[in-house]
Order: C-alpha cells, then structure tokens, then sequence
C-alpha cells in the first residue's frame, strides 16, 4: 500500500545573521585584545543566558507553560531550551499551580535538592497566594515554604506573561553578586524557612 | 524434557524485586500522582497508587458560592477542555431552573465544545507520541491549538480557563471575527491533524511500543466505570451525546468510533478518529448557525431575566438591570429545591453534576463526577506485567488530567 | 426501549415489599431509598435482574444533613443501564453516630475510590471495603472535611485578619 511522502521541495535558506541576536558586552574597560570588568557581570550574563529550569507544574498554568515552552511561544529563545526534570541539575523552579497541604513537603523537598545559585518564580495566582483556593487543603502561596524570587499574576497567566516573568528572574540573575548567596542576609533568610 | 537441565535447589537463585517511587513530581507522569512500583527486572510487579496531591475542595467550596461563582471551579476541573465543563456545569443549572435554551445557542455551544475536545485530545495525543518518543508531533500540533485557543478569545476574552457563556446562552453574540477564525481553523486544521497521524498512526516504532500496551476488557472498563475514549477503545460504544443527548446533539450526524482491545494504541486511534468527528460536527453546527436569518441569526442567549446576567451597559444606566445584577451576582434569586444530575461528554469521559438543592442562595451539596478520577483506579491492573516504559504511555494515555482526578 | 419507571418501582416492591419507599421522580430520574442494611442486597437485585439490569455505577457519593436526627448521612448510588439506557438514583441513610454501610467494591471494581473519597470526605465506615483509608486528604487529617459543621477556609491562617477587609 503506497501513501503520499510529503518534503520540503522548496527549502528556505536559514540566514543565521538574522536569527540569532547577540548579548551587549557588560560595562567595562577594553582596549586592543584585552577587556576587563567586573567577574560578578560576566558570571551574571553567562548565567541569564543558560537558565536551566525545572518545570514544577501541577495545574491549569501547567498547561499554559507547555504552551510557552511549545512552538509558539518558544521559551528556548531566551537560553532556557532545556528542560531540567532533574532538581539537581536546574537552577530555575518554576512553580506552576496549585500546591496542596499535602504537596508542600515535596515542593520543599524538590526545592532543597536543588544546588547553589537556585531562583524561585511563582507562576499564577494558586502558586503566589492560594488564588481563589481558600480552603483547607490548599497552601496558601509557596511563599510559605520556599523564597520566591518573582510572582508572576493572573489565572492562569498568558504565555507572555510568563515569558515576562522569565525574563524579570533574568534581570535579577544576571544582576547578582557572586557573594550573595554567602552573605547573612541570604542566610537569615533561608534560616526564616528553616533551611540551614 | 532433556536430561541436560540441571536442577537446582529450591532457594538457590535469589529472587528480589525492586520497588521504585514515581512521583509525586516525576517528569513522566503528566500530573501529579505518586505510583509506588514494585519492579521484576523492568516488568512491573504491583503498583500502588497515591493521588489528592492537588485536592482543593472544589465541592466544599461550591456549597458557599452561588450558581455563576461556580463556573469558574469548573473551569479548573479538565483545564484542557474547560469549555465543555462550563456548558455541563450551565447545562446543569437549566435543567433545576426549567431553563429553555433556543436552537441557536445549542449550536453554538456544540461548535464551542467540539472545538474543546479537539484541544484536549490534540495535548493527550501528542503526549503519548512524545512518550513514545517523538517529541516533533508536539511541537508542531500546538500551532494548531493555538487557533482554538484565539476563538475561544475571540468568543470569550480567555484562553485556557474561560468562564464561557451564561445560564441560558452566551454573555455575547459571536462576532465576525471568531466565525472567520473558525473558518481558517476548520481549513488549516485537517492537514495538520492529518500529519501527525501520517507521522505516528502506521509508524512502526509507535506502533510496536502502544499495540498491547495497558490493555482492558469490555467487562473489566464497565466494572471499573470507564466513561469517553478510553470505554470505547475497549469496544463498548457509549457516548453521552448520544445516549442522553444535551444541547441538541440529536440533530447531528455523527459516528462513535470504537476501538477492540482497549490497549494504548486503540485508545490513541479513537481520540484520532474523533477529533474527525468533532470536526464533522463543527462544520455542520457552522452550517447550522448560518441558516438563521433575520432577529434569529442574533440570538444568543435564552430569555430568562431571572438568571442571565443583564447587559453590561444597561447595568450601569437602568436601575432595573442594576438590581437582577445585582440579585443574580449575590446568589438572591430563589432555586427551586430539588436534585438533580446532568452529564456531558467531557475530554476523558462521562463528566456529571449531581447539585442537591434546598431553596437557599446557594447549592446545598454538589458532586462532580470526575471520570479520571473513578478510571484512574483500574491503572494497577493496566500495567501489571509490562514494562515500566510502557506503564508511563499507559498513564499518558489514558488523558488524566490532576485536577480533575483530585478535585 | 428505556425502562419505565413505574416498571422498576413496581419490581422492587414486588421483591423487598415496603423496604423500599419514598419513590421520586426527579427531572425524569427514579429516586429511592432503602434501609442502610439492605444496601447491597438492592444493588446485587438491580444487577442480576435480567429485565432491569443496572451493572454500571456511574457515581457514588455523599451527603450530609445535619438537620435530620438519626438520618445525617447519605450515600447516594447513581446506576445506569447502558442498554436500555435508563438512569436510577439510590439512597442509604445513616446516623452519624454509627457510619456503617456495606461497600459495594463486590459488585463494581470502581466503587473502590469512590468510597474511600465519601469516608474521606464524611466518614462513612464502609464495611468490609479492601483498603478504607483517606484518599485526598492527608492521613494524618482528624475531621471529616464536608461535613456541615466544619468551616471551608483554613483555620490556621494568621494573615487574614479582619483589619485588612477593612472591618477591624
């Protein structure tokens, strides 16, 4: 039994110089084969531009983010094209849903195996404050367990709000200093969720 | 038997199996369940089942609101298809307030919620193919949802949950433009679908890996409750939209496909085979809503100032339209006391509401029926004996959706 | 070709006599009930009936009327006789004091779930249920959450004081 084989007979030509777009250099001094800034700087820019993130979905945002991440909206063009599932590998935890009661101590789990840098990003209104979700069995707000680093509102949000999101948490990483993460206040601040 | 075999002992080979967690966060579950596995080698053993990781007390929660608050719960219930949960949930409500509906919201809804089942069978098809690794058919059938998605913006304001329509039909008439989305959709579409079945219907690599796989008999599905395409792809050819036709579908021709084994590929050949349906369907309720003429061609809701919210700009003009908002919003319009159950096709099954009411403002207790919830039980005994890859295109398969099944 | 409803009721009285009662019709669906111990004795009637046949349970759930003395519980059955394609409601009711009903898990393999969330949720004992443990919620939960009396919200939250909806 034969069926039609379909190709490309009229393949396009990429043009690279098009597609792909260039990071600015950070602030610095250069000069002929040399340039020298801050290593805060370089190590931010590498960082934002290779975010890693884990995607936590548990709901309806869940299946607005596989949109965003699908085609369409195609979150790869910010540097996130792999999706970590490992916590132990990403640095990025997306929270995309609601979280029960008795999710918490998972969140908090997945949220522990992560390593040094981690950024946190609450996305739609269950994640960020329990939404319209005021009940018994329902967290109210991850904040409650884990630092969330940006809140990304609505129910759910549309894809280009979670982009913008995406790219507020690249603003702080690539804005970061190196030490934050070993100063007191970092640690008071863990030491307020009972994480050593 | 030869003399060569050699005997052993009665304990002389261990035998162990292992026992491994999967979720509740495992990236290969969909969703939020916990399956506890006990593993011989990679054939499973017995697996236990842990679920309510997402439970939000939507029943709880519908007992303190009134009718119109309700929708958006259940909106949340099968997110991938929230617009044919909402026509239930409406469906639902006129059925306790003897509400008529006119031919033309019936079809309207139709073509509304057909579109929704294209969407939801669209994610639950292409995840199996990526499952079984293909991950290309995904990619490329979410442009497509993306044009349901922009008529369901174009009728609604939303995309995903959207609190669609009114008790008694729809909070505004179709405009020209969603009927033209509907048109480039109903276009585009076809080929797209087409596609992805060329790509994984008579491939061999997803043929070998779904044939057989997480498969149930007739008996079996009816004994555990299955409802939708997972029912018929054992072979029983149940259908709520025929059987108890709602919102006018006995005006539609149409075909249940049913599938014979009940295994993971017949389930994917029959949401397949129906997205055709629905499609059959979409274009005769389009061809439908363009036979009304004249006052007809703009009817959109029924008349029932009792429970339809009134028009946006009277409300802020009329003094009588500011007081049935007002009534109606607050849940100050009298319910009949009665019970009452009403069911609609949903994504993944026989979707039903069973709302006891007492007279007061709002339900006294309502029940969803949440097919995945009551289908998701018989997964043990789906994936007994297979391998543990196979147990995880099974799940996919068999479109569970967390927050539905948890509520 | 579907069942009339007068037909059912007229079967079951012929079989369990006044055990049956308080037959309804709502929205074109037969309602009864039956005392609690003859629960599984009208199901297995229904099932192996050959002229009534209802073999498929399409819902099971719970219900709490903390007005009725002795009756506060109900576990209401939802049956549906795919080929004939006729639907019945079937009810149970139990004091709150002593929550037992037979399980159903015998006859119909999804009741399993479906019971365990009505203990869950009301705490209906069903005897003889394989695994009667608590399904959504936590196990360590000490209260049945739909009972009437015990309120929605959480009532460990701190943050959500009357001071801020402007009523302090």
């Amino acid at each position: 039994m034969s069926r039609p084989v379909r190709y490309n007979i009229h393949p396009i030509e990429a043009n690279i110089a098009d597609s792909v777009t260039y990071v600015d250099a950070p602030d610095g001094y250069g000069g002929d084969g040399f340039f020298t800034t801050k290593l805060s700087d370089v190590v931010g820019l590498a960082r934002k531009n290779s975010l890693w993130p884990m995607p936590y979905a548990t709901s309806c945002c869940g299946i607005e983010f596989m949109a965003t991440a699908a085609s369409h909206y195609d979150l790869s063009r910010f540097g996130a094209e792999r999706m970590s599932h490992s916590p132990r590998q990403c640095d990025l935890l997306m929270v995309m849903g609601t979280i029960a009661k008795k999710m918490g101590p998972v969140l908090r789990q997945v949220y522990l195996q992560m390593a040094e840098p981690r950024w946190v990003i609450a996305v739609g209104a269950c994640a960020s404050s329990g939404g319209i979700f005021d009940t018994y069995s329902v967290l109210q707000g991850i904040d409650q367990v884990i630092p969330v680093d940006v809140y990304v509102p609505g129910c759910p949000p549309r894809p280009e709000a979670i982009l913008d999101g995406f790219m507020k948490i690249q603003e702080l990483v690539g804005q970061e200093s190196i030490r934050r993460r070993n100063s007191d206040h970092y640690k008071a601040l863990l030491n307020g969720y009972g994480i050593q | 038997m030869s003399d060569h075999n050699i005997t052993l002992a009665e304990d002389a080979i261990e035998r162990k199996t292992t026992t491994i967690n999967l979720g509740p966060t495992h990236p290969a579950t969909h969703g939020v369940f916990q399956n506890i596995m006990e593993l011989d080698g990679e054939r499973v053993v017995s697996s236990d089942q842990t679920v309510g990781y997402i439970h939000r007390a939507f029943e709880k929660l519908a007992e303190r609101r009134p009718l119109y608050q309700i929708t958006p719960i259940t909106d949340r219930l099968n997110y991938c298809s929230s617009p044919i949960n909402n026509m239930g949930w409406h469906l639902t409500c006129e059925k306790l307030l003897g509400v008529q509906t006119p031919k033309r919201v019936d079809y309207l809804r139709v073509i509304i919620m057909e579109l929704a089942r294209i969407a939801d069978h669209l994610i639950c098809n292409s995840i199996v193919g990526v499952d079984a690794g293909a991950f290309t058919g995904f990619l490329y059938v979410m442009q497509y949802r993306e044009l349901i998605y922009e008529i369901y913006e174009e009728v609604c304001g939303s995309r995903l949950t959207t609190n669609i329509g009114r008790i008694g039909g729809f909070e505004r008439n179709f405009t020209n433009t969603a009927f033209t989305k509907l048109e480039k959709f109903l276009k585009e579409y076809p080929v797209a679908l087409g596609e992805l079945e060329s790509l994984l219907t008579r491939n061999r690599i997803f043929m070998e890996r779904t044939i057989g796989g997480g498969p149930i008999s007739a008996e079996r599905a009816l004994n555990y409750g299955f409802t939708g395409p997972n029912l018929r792809a054992a072979g029983v050819d149940y259908d709520v939209r025929v059987h108890s036709p709602y919102s006018s579908y006995q005006d539609f021709e149409f075909d249940i496909p049913v599938g014979k084994t009940g295994d993971n590929y017949d389930r994917f050949l029959v949401r397949n085979q129906e997205m055709w349906q629905s499609m059959r369907i979409i274009q005769q309720a389009y061809n439908k809503v363009q036979e009304f003429k004249g006052t007809d061609a703009e009817v959109y809701h029924a008349d029932v100032p009792e429970y339809y919210l009134p028009k946006k700009e009277d409300v802020y003009t009329k003094m009588e339209a500011l007081i049935w908002h007002f009534k109606i919003i607050m849940g100050e319009v009298d319910m009949p006391k009665g019970e009452v159950y009403q069911s609609v096709e949903g994504g993944n099954g026989e979707l039903g509401f069973y709302m006891i009411s007492d007279g007061g403002r709002t339900p006294f207790r309502l029940h969803f029926r949440r097919p995945c919830f009551i289908y998701y039980q018989a997964y043990p005994e789906l994936v007994k004996d297979s391998m543990l890859s196979d147990a995880i295109l099974t799940m996919s398969s068999l479109n569970l959706i967390a927050g539905e099944l948890d509520a | 070709m579907a069942i009339s409803n007068e037909y059912i009721q007229q079967k079951l009285t012929e079989k369990f006599g006044d055990q049956v009662f308080n037959f309804e019709d709502t929205y074109g669906m037969l309602c009864f009930e039956a005392p609690k111990d003859l629960n599984l004795k009208v199901l297995q009637y229904l099932y192996d009936e050959p002229s009534l046949g209802f073999q498929f349970l399409t819902d099971l759930c719970g219900v709490n009327f903390p007005e009725n003395p002795n009756r506060e519980l109900a576990v209401v059955y939802h049956l549906h006789n795919l080929v004939e394609n006729t639907r019945l409601r079937f009810k149970v009711f139990t004091p709150v004091a002593t929550p037992d009903v037979f399980t159903a898990t015998q006859l119909f393999s999804s009741a399993n779930w479906m019971e365990r969330e009505t203990y869950d949720f009301f705490g209906v004992n069903f005897v003889g249920h394989p695994n009667l443990k608590r399904i959504l919620n936590v196990d360590e939960m000490d209260y049945f959450p739909l009972r009437k009396e015990y309120p929605l919200e959480d009532q460990t939250r701190i943050d959500k004081d009357d001071e801020m909806f402007g009523r302090g």
